[in-house]
């Protein structure tokens, strides 16, 4: 019988209390999991592990941290899908979409969702990415 | 002070600093007659307009047409700032420019030269946006009072447009920041409550104590990013009234210090004070509280348990010196460009628990610049660090 081997989700995000809760909810559906809390901290982590999803925070350091970690993760890893999180988007009327080509040109992520976002919900939009 | 032109207004108005602080504003003449022209590059050549209250002076390029046709060429070229119009013309008429250069929405001020000085000629071009007029024949001083109260009026409506452009966009930044502050913290909390909703760790209460712990101290945080909101607001709205007294400084320091105690006893953290002398400044009190207990608490919240914190005021040439020393855990030299900013907080492992709402240094910063003062800090992480305050006497 193979054991099937855990997959890796790297989880970013700057928010102690909001990683916390992310991680033992990605955990809990049977994940490995890597945390960092800053861009920098993330950068360092992709330069010696190769997660097999990201989910990152778009505000952290800077308001585009998350866009910029998203660029690097895809040069690095082109193959490994990005999930960008974000909690402002209904306040500041921006909007991200990742539909098409010409969205996916400009934002380096696979989805985008928002923050609150329903366990169900958001395990059924990981799986779909790891395609399991 | 120049400020290149924003043709459309999405440009955003760049200023460079010329050192003898000269403007020349680009003037268009248009009359048929070249007579009028020359008279008028001449009476403009050496004449220059100044704002008392600023150190600035316009002085004057004069470029000339002879037609509205000619005209609209050059003003659409781009670089114009006032235009000169005399409405009786060989092609299109005057007020025919006016409408258009209105219609065109080009950023210059258009000042009529009517030759008859009729009304309903005068009502028009003041209904298609002409700022003002001379009637024809002026005197060299009518036409220099007139150039003067057009230039000034363009350049009040260029530094206001300037102002709420830059008003907008860091409002706007503000905001967005501002709700990912707030929204941060509810996120945290409300994770938190559905974990025990849902009694995701169990039955046993005492599971969920550091949950709680947590959502308590983010809650606090939340309270202190409003108190501090309400500060800034009213400082950026320019609200705050000041009340500039001969302050007691020893006192305001006395009271800094022990608001700050019971904080500091909590953590084991000693205070040292020391102020020498009597001191006294000419300043608003509520400002220099503001700058004494923000500099103080953050010597206390970022200090280590049983450290010590020595803060000490002298008096030398025409300044009092503010010294806040701690032992704490420092700030690495790529924190310290971005101390003052807005909701600058530092994130590290080792300021986790720490609650504030990053305002204080900023609005601290302020209240030193509103005093015509300066802050300065000195880190060495792990070691601790010193904030100084220099406040004129």
């Amino acid at each position: 019988m193979m054991l099937k081997n855990k997959k890796l989700v790297l989880i970013v995000d700057d928010d102690p209390d909001y990683l916390e809760q992310l991680k033992s909810k990605v955990s809990g559906f049977g994940f490995d999991t890597l945390t960092a809390s800053s861009r920098k901290e993330a950068e360092a982590l992709l330069e010696t592990t190769k997660p097999d999803l990201n989910i990152f925070d778009l505000m952290m350091e800077t308001q585009d941290s998350g866009f910029i970690l998203a660029y690097k993760s895809k040069q690095k890893y082109p193959e490994v899908p990005i999930i960008i999180a974000s909690a402002v988007t209904t306040e500041t009327g921006i909007t991200f979409k990742v539909e098409t080509e010409e969205d996916k040109k400009w934002i380096k992520a696979d989805l985008y969702i928002e923050k609150g976002i329903r366990n169900d919900q958001l395990l059924r939009e990981i799986n779909k990415l790891l395609k399991l | 002070m120049t400020f290149s032109l924003a043709i459309n207004e999405t440009d955003i108005g760049e200023i460079k600093i010329i050192p003898h602080d000269m403007e020349k504003l680009k003037i268009l003449v248009v009359d048929d007659e070249p007579g009028i022209r020359s008279g008028i590059e001449r009476i403009l050549r050496n004449y220059s307009v100044g704002f008392p209250f600023l150190n600035e002076d316009f002085s004057f390029e004069t470029i000339e047409a002879a037609t509205g046709e000619a005209a609209l060429e050059i003003v659409e070229k781009g670089g114009i700032d006032i235009v000169l119009l005399d409405n009786k013309l060989p092609g299109i008429q005057g007020i025919e420019v006016l409408e258009r250069i209105k219609k065109g929405q080009f950023d210059c001020a258009v000042m009529m030269i009517t030759s008859y000085a009729s009304l309903d000629i005068a009502v028009k071009a003041t209904n298609f946006g002409a700022y003002n007029f001379v009637p024809k024949p002026f005197t060299p001083q009518e036409l220099k009072s007139a150039i003067e109260n057009i230039s000034k009026h363009l350049f009040l409506k260029r530094m206001t447009r300037k102002m709420n452009k830059e008003g907008k966009q860091v409002r706007f930044q503000f905001l967005s920041v501002l709700s990912h502050e707030l929204k941060s913290p509810i996120n945290a909390i409300e994770g938190y409550l559905r974990i025990m909703q849902e009694k995701q760790v169990g039955d046993d209460i005492n599971d969920y104590m550091a949950m709680i712990d947590r959502s308590l101290i983010r809650i606090k945080g939340m309270r202190g990013l409003i108190m501090d909101m309400l500060d800034l607001t009213r400082l950026e709205a320019g609200n705050k009234t000041r009340n500039i007294q001969n302050i007691s400084v020893n006192d305001i320091a006395k009271m800094a210090v022990d608001a700050v105690l019971p904080m500091a006893i909590q953590r084991n953290i000693k205070i040292n004070f020391d102020a020498g002398e009597e001191l006294y400044l000419l300043t608003d009190a509520s400002e220099l509280e503001i700058i004494l207990n923000n500099l103080l608490s953050n010597a206390v919240k970022y200090n280590k348990e049983g450290g010590e914190v020595h803060f000490n005021i002298k008096k030398k040439n025409n300044s009092l010196i503010f010294k806040f020393e701690d032992t704490g855990i420092g700030i690495s030299s790529e924190n310290i460009p971005n101390l003052f900013k807005e909701f600058s907080r530092i994130k590290t492992e080792q300021t986790r628990e720490i609650t504030g709402s990053g305002l204080g240094l900023s609005i601290a910063k302020k209240m030193v610049d509103l005093n015509n003062g300066e802050i300065l800090v000195d880190s060495t992480p792990g070691i601790g660090t010193t904030f100084t305050v220099v406040l004129p006497t």
